[in-house]
């Protein structure tokens, strides 16, 4: 080899080194950019995992589907119901999703096969993914109350699904004469938001109290006690004073048949109560898509690795918000949005092939019982091997506070809402 | 040539990773308190926004809170959910956002 030749092979020999290690270079960067994560459902839980997912890789490839063009909270719907606040104040849409380069598709989700890794739309488009999010919310068990289907929520509303329903149960109370009788029937655990048929009751009080003060409302709850019960049941003494009558499940509150044409219910015991409105909240299981896609445990709900959520059934599908099991974590559109930050975080850890640092979690649940007049519960969680998701801090109101101490409660309550659907939905 | 593919290199490797947040411990603490007080700390309504206030006031108030010494309605309740470390995390993060 002449010393031309030698220079000349010893460069391209650089040059290829540089090449080589240059491409694993950018091969071990782009690792994550082509995976592709699929969220089924835009609420809480969905789109605070879409938005924490790009805040924590920008070259992932992330689709949002919910069928909704815009969300309606649950969250702050108590307010509607009972004239407080407009239907357009609890909505949001999914601009600052796309802002972001998150594909939003509006459709409906037919199936998941979670061995080919890929998802049905109703409209025939086929999805693939890396990574695949489950936030489906809640659906009913119909099928547990006798003489109830699904299309008689047109007649006797649930509104636990913002939208449609909270207007319904609104024009109802607004159309009720003075001295009606409005029924309240919560659900046995678990259910999506712990306190919010106790909010409802609080408000719609406040509504009667105001319009038609003659009206009383009948609570019948299937359970025994209730989410900060001492707090609800103190203000409505204090606030509604004979207007709010509660009985527990033991007490024949529990109500297992209704008679929709009739606004009749019947308790497990035999006694009947009539109303001119029945908010009927049914049993709950995880959302439709959840069951169709087999990852639902025998009680209607999904058992996830609580430190990561993914579910227990199938790997790379991941399962968020009230449709899964989250140990001491209550199911509230507030522990969804905590559920959706770590999911994001145990998501590009695991395509990164990295260990996710231990996560922590959180809940604050505030409840108005009037506009001046606000309590809360709150949690801060972590996670162990033996025990799941656990307690570590908390509590709720104290029983003994001023008004001035409930005014601010009320008032942070509306701080919580914008704060909460910002890092949410903006 | 060769400047070209660097920088085509670089722009694929930090595109993505500019403006990502890495995930700490203490991010994994902190996107807790977004919820209540804004992403990043930015608070747009009644709760006070807690971003790029210093260190020592933002775990001051904290121990404060967690030992009773501070008034509070629920972030009384709230701290004492973490630990001295776990506080200082919190407060090194938040002081650190514009």
């Amino acid at each position: 080899m002449n010393n031309y030749s030698r220079r000349k092979f010893i460069k391209l020999m650089a040059g290829t080194g540089a090449l080589l290690s240059a491409s694993s270079l950018l091969t071990s960067c782009r690792k994550t950019a082509s995976a592709r994560v699929v969220i089924v459902g835009g609420g809480f839980g969905g789109s605070t995992c879409a938005k924490y997912l790009r805040s924590f890789d920008g070259t992932l490839d992330i689709t949002l589907i919910d069928s909704a063009k815009r969300f309606v909270t649950c969250p702050f719907s108590n307010m509607v119901i009972s004239g407080m606040q407009t239907m357009d104040s609890i909505s949001y849409g999914y601009s600052a999703q796309t802002d972001r380069g998150v594909k939003v598709v509006h459709a409906r989700v037919q199936d998941v096969d979670a061995v080919a890794k890929k998802l049905t739309l109703e409209d025939g488009r086929v999805l693939g993914y890396d990574r695949l999010v489950l936030s489906p919310g809640i659906d009913f068990k119909w099928d547990e109350i006798e003489g109830m289907q699904v299309s008689d929520a047109e007649l006797i509303p649930h509104a636990w699904q913002g939208g449609a329903q909270t207007t319904l149960l609104r024009r109802q109370l607004t159309a009720m004469r003075n001295g009606g009788v409005v029924i309240v029937a919560p659900p046995d655990n678990p259910f999506r938001c712990p306190p919010g048929p106790y909010e409802r009751v609080s408000l719609i009080a406040h509504y009667l109290k105001q319009h038609k003060p003659r009206s009383k409302i009948l609570v019948l709850d299937a359970k025994d006690k209730f989410s900060k019960q001492a707090l609800f049941m103190q203000g409505w003494k204090e606030l509604y004073p004979g207007m709010v009558e509660w009985v527990a499940g033991s007490n024949g509150g529990r109500i297992d048949e209704i008679d929709v044409a009739a606004r009749s219910l019947y308790a497990a015991f035999g006694d009947a109560h009539m109303a001119d409105v029945v908010n009927f909240i049914p049993p709950q299981k995880a959302g439709v898509i959840a069951h169709r896609s087999g990852l639902t445990n025998n009680d209607g709900w999904c058992d996830v690795d609580q430190r990561t959520f993914e579910s227990k059934i199938h790997k790379d599908v991941y399962v968020i918000g009230d449709a899964s099991v989250a140990g001491a974590m209550p199911k509230s559109g507030f522990a969804a949005n905590s559920q959706g930050k770590v999911c994001a975080a145990a998501i590009v850890s695991s395509l990164r092939g990295v260990a996710m640092p231990d996560p922590s979690y959180v809940n604050t649940c505030y409840s108005l019982v009037s506009p001046d007049y606000g309590i809360s519960v709150a949690a801060v969680y972590r996670h162990s091997k033996e025990k799941g998701i656990y307690k570590t801090g908390g509590g709720v109101s104290p029983l003994d506070a001023d008004a001035a101490y409930r005014l601010r409660e009320a008032r942070y309550a509306r701080g919580w809402y914008d704060s909460i659907t910002m890092d949410t939905f903006g | 040539m060769k400047r070209i593919l660097i920088f085509l290199i670089l722009y694929f490797c930090f595109i993505g990773e500019v403006l990502a947040v890495e995930i700490t411990r203490a991010v994994m603490l902190s996107n807790s308190c977004a919820a209540c007080h804004g992403t990043h700390g930015k608070s747009p309504g009644e709760i006070p926004a807690i971003n790029g206030k210093s260190s020592r006031f933002i775990s001051q108030a904290l121990l404060e809170f967690r030992e009773g010494r501070r008034s509070a309605t629920v972030m009384g309740r709230h701290a004492t959910g973490y630990s001295d470390e776990e506080i200082q995390l919190i407060a090194d993060y938040f002081s650190t956002l514009p």
